[in-house]
């Protein structure tokens, strides 16, 4: 279980060397989010309208390593955009990955752009 | 100006700076600090925080740019040599002196290492400082690399010994306690919550060992493992000491202060040592004969030298001091307060123990029953600030005092009388020394407006976070004295009640989630007032869960219950649990085509566990197609009516119970309501159906049905309470209509029937008023409502099959068909189950 977490590992924009094409932008709902695979993983991938943003973070829950994240809900704590897991409520900061209400571990997050109706996700490897 | 230097930028070093220049007299003097580490103070007492974030400035106290703003000279990565008494000077490592006026030592203490063969091999560790952690995260690192399943000792089980544990699972590495006493924490457990702590961590994954001696570490030049006695030793990679501190007091020692006999400066109640312009504080200073290894008395000690250097002879030292601790050790709730434990005949105990939940505690009271003397509390601390308050303040206990550890019996009350009843001299937060009339009378003068404004202006909460539940119910409570209404809001983005939200929804006719927010909230909203929007939109418009899907809770949102493993489970209504033998069949092949995990559930209806979230949709069609209805298992809503057989088999039978079950739940399923509603219908008084355990409940009886509302099963049982007898079909429906129309209207997100009624004023009388004589002159309009629901009903499965762009939801991944292939499944018993959950 520990393993399948420390393959996330989150990625600073200037780290960038991969942008993978994930899907087209009316895939993900407004508000809302899905799953992306890429190669072995599970990546969570919003569409926050309300912030015309759009985040990227593991899949993976770090309080019982269930792969649930994109089905959470998302909203923001004092104007950090956050995802709360559908399992216990824990929620999760998408600018930093840091656990809000409690103190799980961080979860990894990676920079998204949007180009041409098509959402790319950043990735180091 | 004078000058006033400190030795030692820790903790207690830091505080003191902090106290000096809150002073205004302060400009008056020059402050000069050292500190021997290389960076400003940090939190020693969250060292372990350090393993999550690698944070060091996370720690700080302060940044260094603190200091300068101050006008503090901070000198780090510094030590302090030699001082020279007579000059009133001191020396650095590097040769340079300074002169002062007053001198402050605020030196600390280190790790004791025991004087064991072999302690200086490669692999052995204390724990204390930033720079510790690293050392021994560089080195566990090592290890696993070589070694996957390598082994630490921590050598110690004491306070920071467990501390130590947690790091080494935090590492990694499999962890062991090895403690020369028969016990855990041997200063502030007695046995026997030592066992029920040792049973908690044991079950974590720590190994303990106790009455171990270690008398040699082996190995050649790195360690590979401990000896205890001939026979007996333990193969470890690596060890932490944690077998007590030492004060770091050789500066007192050269320069000829007078010396505890086992160590320390000794200081007076004024911090004084034997030469009266140099001051001790902190672990180096020998108070009462003793060492305190606590923040809180070194800080009290700090604040007792700044008044004294500036003047303020009469703030000293109390007498006696407190040594009360709350610690959460991984996790685990541990504290012990007063005299934890005593002979019977210094005072009487009472202990509540239950080892299948880890949990322990033990209060002592005086022969005479009337003052707490202390106690002990391990698993569950979360009444340590009231009992730590009851004996700090001398408290008289109330006659059954074993009520303020096993909680009132019958009721829910609780024994202690509320915070807001101490009295103003009692200390609320022990780290800041905050009093409880510190926080109301900030209040009260108009000073502070709210529990953010308190903290910000008095520091409460800010050291160990213990007293956060105290400082919040006191100032929520002197608010109200106010005549301030402190509103069960929504959350921060709805500052309303749900009713009030309720009412201006409906007012202003919003349909949707963002127009909400927009016209009555603020922020982007959360997982809080989402669901309990989407509660309020399907009672007034009976929105599907499919309207808009985002802002409902993951189970509405797929129409599903999540399981433990991020699989689902299907439940169709089978409504007052009748079914015919073909849909049976039909429920059967369904769950052997998708290989579902079968169960009846207490409503009387088929569970099938076990389903992929892109298998939903054909699993619902099949479903659907036989005749099958959502059985809305996922949501606030209505669940099932239960029945018994009634006079259409049953021999003592009054009434036929399945057909008005069949009725009732044909009539509500679908409708959503704050939290979920269950129902049940007996034909006779004998109940088997446990009508009266559900949200409403009808029993036949000579002349018609009774009906019961607001009871429930779960976590405390309440039975339903007779709200009318005798009735005839229409009536009980008419009845239930308004009834369950009123509850959804006014009830809390979350609030079930039972809590909601104990809520409502008036009680059950009240209800009785409204519902059946109409007193708030608004039947007419619930029933409206009701019907209006009623008619309104379609099954969200069926508009989720039928519809392409649902269907699309329910896809694991949205670039490929692929399956998640996380899902793991054993077999059981000729069925399967996801596999058990590790961590
Ligand atoms: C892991 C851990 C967990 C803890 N948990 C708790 C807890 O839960 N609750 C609690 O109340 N307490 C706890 N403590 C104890 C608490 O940290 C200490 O009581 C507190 O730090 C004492 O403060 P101090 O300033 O006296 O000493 P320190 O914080 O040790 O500071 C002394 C400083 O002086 C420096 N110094 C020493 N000699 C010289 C010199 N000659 N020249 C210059 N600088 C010098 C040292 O390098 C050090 O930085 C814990 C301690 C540890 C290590
Ligand atoms: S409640 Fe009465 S009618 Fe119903 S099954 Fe039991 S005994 Fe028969
Ligand atoms: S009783 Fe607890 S464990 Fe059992 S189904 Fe209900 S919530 Fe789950
Ligand atoms: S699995 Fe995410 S909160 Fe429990």
């Amino acid at each position: 279980m520990e393993a399948l977490f420390q393959q996330y590992s989150p990625v600073a924009l200037d780290k960038v060397t991969v942008w993978f094409k994930a899907c087209q932008e009316h895939d993900i709902p407004e508000n809302g989010g899905a799953c992306v695979k890429y190669k072995n993983k599970q990546i969570a991938l919003y569409h926050f309208k309300r912030k015309q943003k759009w985040y990227a973070c593991q899949n993976l829950c770090p309080h019982k390593m269930e792969m649930v994240l994109s089905r959470g809900m998302l909203g923001d704590s004092e104007g950090i955009a956050k995802v709360a897991c559908p399992m216990h409520k824990r929620t999760f900061s998408l600018e930093t990955g840091e656990n809000l209400n409690g103190d799980l571990p961080s979860i990894a997050t990676f920079p998204v752009k949007v180009e041409n109706g098509f959402v790319y996700i950043g990735f180091s490897e | 100006m004078k000058t006033v230097i400190v030795v030692g930028n820790g903790m207690v070093g830091y505080k003191f700076c902090e106290k000096f220049v809150a002073k205004s007299s302060s400009d008056e003097y020059k402050l000069i600090v050292f500190g021997e580490e290389p960076r400003p103070a940090y939190d020693r007492v969250h060292l372990s925080a350090y393993f999550e974030n690698q944070n060091a400035n996370a720690l700080e106290l302060a940044p260094a740019s603190w200091y300068k703003e101050n006008n503090i000279e901070l000198i780090t990565g510094q030590r302090v040599s030699d001082i020279k008494k007579e000059n009133k000077e001191i020396h650095t490592a590097s040769g340079k002196s300074y002169t002062y006026d007053y001198l402050v030592l605020a030196t600390g203490s280190v790790p004791f290492v025991p004087p064991i063969s072999g302690v200086e091999k490669e692999g052995v560790f204390v724990y204390r400082t930033i720079e510790d952690l690293e050392e021994m995260m560089a080195y566990a690192s090592q290890i696993k690399a070589i070694k996957p399943n390598g082994k630490a000792a921590i050598l110690g089980g004491g306070l920071l010994g467990l501390e130590a544990g947690k790091a080494v699972l935090d590492m990694g590495l499999e962890a062991h306690v090895v403690e020369f006493a028969p016990k855990l924490m041997p200063r502030q457990l007695d046995t026997r919550s030592s066992n029920v702590l040792q049973l908690k961590l044991e079950d974590m994954g720590i190994q303990v060992h106790l009455s171990k001696a270690t008398n040699k570490i082996l190995g050649d030049k790195v360690i590979e493992g401990m000896e205890f006695g001939e026979d007996d030793r333990l193969d470890v990679d690596m060890l932490i000491i944690s077998a007590g501190i030492r004060p770091r007091d050789e500066l007192g020692k050269t320069c000829g202060l007078e010396m505890g006999t086992r160590g320390g400066i000794i200081v007076d109640n004024r911090m004084r040592t034997s030469t009266k312009d140099i001051f001790a504080i902190g672990e180096v200073a020998l108070y009462n004969q003793m060492i305190y290894g606590l923040v809180a008395p070194g800080y009290e000690m700090a604040d007792v030298a700044v008044n004294q250097i500036m003047g303020n002879q009469e703030v000293i030292m109390p007498e006696h001091m407190d040594m009360s601790t709350k610690l959460k050790l991984m996790g685990v709730d541990v504290a012990s307060f007063g005299i934890p434990y005593m002979p019977v005949e210094k005072g009487l105990s009472i202990i509540f123990e239950n080892k299948t939940k880890y949990l322990y505690k033990r209060i002592n009271v005086s022969h005479d029953g009337k003052t707490l003397l202390g106690g002990i509390l391990v698993g569950d601390a979360k009444d340590y600030n009231i009992l730590h308050q009851m004996y700090l303040n001398g408290i008289a206990l109330p006659d059954n005092a074993e009520e303020l550890i096993v909680g009132a019996r019958g009721g829910e009350g609780s024994a202690f009388g509320s915070a807001i009843d101490l009295p103003d001299t009692a200390q609320i937060c022990s780290c800041e020394s905050v009093s409880k009339g510190n926080i109301c009378s900030s209040l009260l003068n108009g000073e502070s407006k709210s529990l953010k404004d308190i903290i910000s202006c008095t520091k409460a909460t800010t050291g160990c976070g213990g007293c956060k539940p105290m400082v919040v119910e006191l100032v929520n409570e002197t608010l109200k004295s106010m005549g301030k209404k402190v509103k069960d809001v929504i959350c921060e983005h709805f500052e309303y009640t749900r009713q009030e939200l309720y009412g201006i929804i409906k007012v202003k006719g919003i349909t949707s989630y963002d127009e909400a927010l927009d016209k009555c909230g603020q922020g982007d909203g959360c997982e809080v007032c989402k669901p309990a929007l989407a509660s309020i939109f399907a009672t007034i418009y009976n929105h599907t869960a499919n309207k808009e899907d985002i802002i409902q809770d993951s189970n509405d949102r797929f129409l599903a219950n999540i399981q433990r493993n991020g699989s689902y489970s299907v439940v169709p209504r089978i409504p007052g649990g009748e079914i015919t033998p073909d849909k049976l069949i039909v429920l059967g092949d369904v769950a052997k085509q998708y290989g579902l995990y079968t169960k009846i559930t207490g409503g009387q209806r088929i569970d099938l566990f076990g389903a992929e979230l892109n298998d939903l949709p054909a699993i619902w069609k099949k479903l659907i197609d036989a005749g099958f209805e959502s059985g809305h298992a996922y949501g606030k809503s209505l669940r099932t009516v239960k029945s018994c057989v009634g006079s259409t088999w049953c021999r003592y039978g009054m009434d036929e119970s399945v057909s008005f079950a069949i009725a009732l739940e044909e009539r509500y399923k679908g409708i959503r309501s704050p939290h979920k509603l269950k129902g049940g219908v007996s034909g006779c008084i004998r109940e088997c159906a446990e009508a009266r355990g559900k949200d409403f409940g009808v029993i036949a009886v000579e002349g018609g049905w009774n009906l019961y509302v607001c009871g429930n099963g779960g976590a405390t049982p309440k039975h339903a309470q007779l709200l009318a007898e005798q009735i005839d079909n229409e009536t009980v429906i008419k009845y239930l209509d308004r009834f369950l129309m009123y509850y959804i209207r006014t009830a809390a997100p979350l609030m079930r029937t039972a809590a909601w009624l104990e809520k409502l004023e008036g009680g059950m009388e009240q209800l009785k008023k409204i519902v059946i004589e109409d007193s708030l002159n608004i039947a007419e309009e619930l029933e409206t409502d009701m019907q209006g629901l009623v008619d309104k009903y379609e099954c969200e499965w069926k508009q989720a099959v039928e519809n392409e762009e649902i269907g699309r939801r329910f896809k694991h991944f949205v670039n490929t068909d692929d399956r998640d292939d996380n899902l793991v499944f054993v077999p059981m018993r000729e069925q399967k189950m996801p596999e058990p959950w590790t961590n």
